[in-house]
């Protein structure tokens, strides 16, 4: 095959620089299908070299880690019982773009592989997505492209969708955010890896067969979207759930025969990085034959074979002696496979067509931790964070308490999309297939899913409030983590890990690199405190269509906790007259609320009022309560503050409540502002003794607010009308858009 | 004694356990998975069809599932009077089949839907039904796209005259109106039976509310009056 020049290495998405270092690495000029391997496993999705000397300052180590971040394809956690949890976010944004309905679908497909091709059983998915502003066309066409594209997907592979978030801001209106998570459960001792060994085991390809779709996705996501970007429809991959559940059935079928050496999905950058990446990890060479892979059209090109990113596929090692046993496993489910190469006793992983040798590369110098670049980027503050600072809360004019104000800005408030209910959207997910959901008929802040055969449950969330990373990135990526455990903590869990989808802009330009360091650093001080080290994830940068226009900084934290299942607590009030408590301190602060940001448009403002150990306090005694019995209800106040939270209590529940407000503070603040480390909770008569003391002892600060009522709702005793006719609002909002 | 239960698996079959973890779990009957590539039913009494995505769904909702090896020998089984139940994707594979008249068309919003929703019993004299008040207000979740229950009207009229009808949706409050109609199916059927009651397909999963762990038993209704009274009959 020619040698290239330096030119293709650019058009291919490489930096000149980078095809040197291709060069002395082989001693010599690569051909176009090397370099093609090269491009594609050193973009950036693939390598981490723009972020990964910041990601190693993450905690990534507790006594419940069974796998090291980062080495396996998903974090494992010990959950008890001889049983571990197996989770992992990622991003598919750049894919979403361009097509939500396939670009949505495969995300949930690749995410789910990484946790089966682990071993685990794939239990329960959330995600957390973001998109523009909801008036617009585009943004109605994505949100409806995606929802379907993760229902259809999810509900077909047959795995609940029990947890998620949805934002809407102008920020994600041309890069909207799709991450999905899933989290899985596998017996310790029966985990498999992504590793290759044994001279002469025989390679299989098994799963779907290879097409022409996806080729360059890697490289795709590692850029900016712009008008071009239509030509990159190719490299958006097509799903098939049906191809998913088989190879899910057929996979957890060949590692319980036990002669599976290592086993890798395909994700990004196909047969290439799963080959490079298992032969690495093995310290052995592979030699595979392309003319082998079956592929869905004929003529394909050995370059075309290797970094297409057709779905539904695994690469598997197989111990000598199991190939049969295999074989009848894929045939038993009608799988398309074949054995496309073998382990050999080399360094390099060696690729064939038609027994000519195409490529011929050093494993180790195309995987992160290997040779792959590692690059340390500049960064400055933007200069929008002045801007932030000059906010004066005195320059915004207070609410005044009447029947009419409080009326008019409540309906505005629930029916902003981003408060008001997501029923459109989860409805259109099953999250109850597995009958392990706990949390259809028990709501609660986080979702619940019961571990069978046990006494526990796993809580799991997934959360990030962007515009308050945007104001504060240090602040706001440690928000994010706090306000993840404290939704683990209301629902009677104990936070046990992090996996952390971070979502930024080009990180080229500095004042991105300086939210992204600065998220990061905050995310890490935060999961160092609550004891919940970062298991694994991934990085999506280039979410930023021109250099002004970044998303906001959006480092999404997926949490898992563990709970005794009778701990179980729920957000829904329970009974007329319980009375309603406040945990935490009322601040005179409406930074990056909804209610300043969506109701009166101010866009710049900081982030909300946050103090760690403040936090850590008011968790660790809400945890104590609850295992106590002492509170009936409990929900965080987060997005909307004080009367969302109250209002969502009373929705779940049919009731209402009357709450007075007592503290010296502005009226909008004390309504809607969004101080964190806030709980609502609600206690039933004989428990108001206990209730206060077990505060008290622990010198907490909490406040009575009023009481649950049966239907009504009163503030500062303005009648505002039945719980029932607001919630009509709150449920409407997102579906009225979109008709 | 107990009966033996068969629970088909087909590919894309993803309700299949829960639905054993009901039968074996907390009613304690002998279950034998059957797949799809089986010639025989094992000499079981009773035939589960679960629920999922069999065949991915491709072409129709059950239409490929209907020609599985399997499926010659239900409907066998059928015919001469054994017991048959389809939840969702099961229910309409029974339709595909033949076995239940009428079909299982979009639902009205053509979004697909999984929520909780509630349920009257219509006929409580089959033993699938047996033992149901006729006032009570079952909570069932569903969770599928394609459940509008559609028949032309001699169906109609014939489904009527035989009392086929077995559950229609309601309101949380019982009105069997449009607004608890979920998807628009015609006389807001949730669940019917064949003219000789041996033969029974819904839409909503009992399966997901036979469990304290899930805080909804609504569904033992059903499945209590199955064991009770098809284990009277083997």
């Amino acid at each position: 095959m020619e040698p290239v020049t330096v030119e293709t290495a650019q058009q291919l998405g490489l930096r000149p620089e980078e095809f040197d270092k291709i060069c002395s690495v082989l001693g010599r000029t690569p051909n176009f299908c090397e370099l093609s391997i090269y491009s594609v496993m050193w973009s950036e999705h693939c390598s981490y070299k723009n972020s990964i000397k910041w990601l190693k300052t993450l905690p990534r180590e507790s006594d419940k880690m069974l796998a090291n971040a980062g080495e396996e394809n998903a974090g494992l956690i010990d959950v008890g019982n001889g049983l571990a949890c197996c989770f992992k976010i990622e991003s598919h944004n750049h894919p979403s773009a361009l097509e939500p309905y396939q670009g949505a679908a495969t995300g949930v497909g690749g995410i789910n592989r990484d946790i089966f091709s682990m071993g685990a059983r794939p239990i329960a998915q959330l995600n957390s997505l973001r998109f523009g502003n909801l008036e617009n066309e585009r943004t109605q066409w994505l949100l409806k492209g995606v929802v379907k594209g993760i229902g259809d997907y999810g509900n077909a592979f047959g795995i609940p969708t029990v947890g998620g978030e949805v934002y809407f801001d102008d920020c994600y209106q041309v890069n909207p955010l799709v991450n999905a998570m899933s989290v899985g459960i596998v017996e310790h001792g029966k985990t498999c890896s992504a590793t290759a060994y044994g001279l002469g085991n025989k390679v299989y390809i098994f799963g779907s067969s290879t097409g022409k779709d996806g080729i360059h996705g890697a490289a795709f996501a590692s850029k900016n979207i712009s008008e071009d970007s239509v030509n990159d429809l190719p490299s958006v991959q097509v799903g098939d759930p049906f191809w998913e559940k088989l190879i899910l059935e057929a996979t957890l079928e060949i590692i319980e025969t036990g002669g599976v050496i290592g086993l890798q999905d395909m994700g990004a950058a196909g047969i290439t990085c799963s080959t490079s990446e298992m032969t690495a990890k093995g310290e052995c060479g592979m030699d595979v034959w392309l003319d082998k892979v079956p592929t869905r059209q004929p003529g394909m090109k050995d370059w075309e074979i290797l970094l297409s990113e057709s779905q539904e596929r695994m690469l598997v090692v197989v111990k000598q002696g199991f190939e049969r046993k295999l074989e009848e496993i894929f045939e038993k489910w009608d799988l398309t496979y074949n054995q496309i190469g073998e382990v050999t006793d080399g360094k390099n992983v060696r690729f064939y067509m038609n027994n000519n040798l195409v490529a011929d590369i050093p494993a180790e110098s195309l995987v992160l931790g290997g040779g792959a670049p590692v690059y340390e980027r500049e960064y400055s503050e933007p200069a929008y964070i002045k801007e932030i600072e000059k906010f004066n809360i005195d320059n915004i004019k207070d609410i005044e308490l009447n029947d009419e104000n409080l009326k008019n800005i409540l309906a505005k408030m629930l029916a902003n999309p981003n408060i008001a209910s997501k029923r459109w959207v989860y409805n259109q997910y099953d999250s109850m297939v597995g009958t392990i959901t706990q949390t259809t008929n028990k709501p609660s802040d986080a979702a619940v899913v019961k571990l069978r055969g046990t006494d526990k449950s796993i809580v799991m969330t997934v959360d990030c409030n962007s515009r308050y990373v945007y104001s504060n990135p240090l602040q706001g990526g440690a928000i994010a983590v706090a306000e993840a455990a404290r939704n683990i903590v209301c629902t009677g869990g104990v936070p046990l890990g992090v996996t952390n989808c971070l979502n930024f802009g080009n990180p080229y330009v500095p004042g991105v690199y300086w939210q992204f360091v600065n998220a990061v650093t905050g995310l890490g001080n935060a999961c160092r405190k609550f004891g919940t080290p970062v298991t694994g994830g991934n990085v999506s940068f280039y979410n930023q269509s021109s250099d002004e226009n970044a998303v906001f900084p959006t480092p999404t934290i997926g949490m898992i906790g563990l709970m005794d299942s009778t701990n179980h607590m729920t957000l829904d009030f329970k009974n007329a007259n319980d009375t309603i408590y406040i945990i935490g301190q009322h601040q005179n602060d409406i930074g990056s609320s909804q209610y300043l940001a969506k109701v009166l448009g101010v866009e710049q403002s900081p982030c909300p009022h946050f103090d760690i150990d403040e936090e850590y306090n008011i968790q660790q005694e809400v945890t104590s309560i609850i295992e106590n019995k002492l509170i009936q209800s409990a929900h965080d106040i987060s997005d909307g503050g004080l009367l969302v939270c109250l209002m969502e209590s009373a929705f779940a529940s049919g009731l209402g409540f009357e709450v007075n407000k007592e503290a010296n503070i502005r009226n909008d603040a004390y309504l809607f502002g969004e101080a964190q480390s806030r709980v609502i909770v609600s206690v039933s008569q004989n428990n108001i003794d206990n209730f206060e003391n077990h505060l008290k002892s622990n010198n907490m600060s909490f406040s009575k607010l009023g009481k649950v009522t049966a239907s009504e709702i009163s503030l500062n005793n303005i009648q505002l009308g039945s719980a029932k006719n607001w919630k009509f609002i709150y449920d409407n909002s997102i579906e009225n858009h979109l008709n | 004694m107990n009966m033996k239960i068969g629970v088909v698996i087909f590919p894309g079959s993803n309700c299949d356990d829960d639905m054993i973890q009901v039968l074996q779990g907390r009613y304690k009957q002998e279950v034998v998975k059957l797949w799809h590539k089986d010639h025989n039913l094992q000499n079981c009494d009773f035939i589960v069809l679960p629920g999922g995505f069999s065949h991915g769904d491709y072409l129709r909702s059950g239409a490929i599932a209907r020609h599985s090896h399997i499926m010659q020998e239900v409907i066998t089984f059928a015919n001469n009077g054994g017991y048959v139940m389809g939840v969702c994707n099961g229910f309409q594979i029974l339709c595909e089949s033949n076995l239940l008249p009428g079909a299982l068309l979009r639902n009205e919003n053509r979004l697909f839907k999984c929520e909780n929703v509630f349920l009257k019993v219509e006929n409580n004299q089959t033993v699938f039904s047996m033992g149901i008040p006729q006032d009570k207000v079952l909570k069932i979740p569903i969770a599928h796209g394609e459940g509008r229950f559609y028949a032309d009207d001699a169906a109609m009229q014939s489904i009527i005259n035989n009392k086929q009808i077995i559950f229609k949706y309601c309101t949380e409050q019982g009105d069997i109106t449009a607004e608890g109609n979920v998807n628009g199916s015609l006389l807001n059927i949730a669940g019917i039976c064949n003219e000789q009651k041996n033969v029974f397909g819904m839409m909503p999963h009992p399966e997901r509310a036979a469990s304290e762990v899930l805080y909804n038993t609504d569904g033992c209704y059903i499945f209590d009056s199955i064991i009770q009274h098809c284990l009277a009959q083997v």
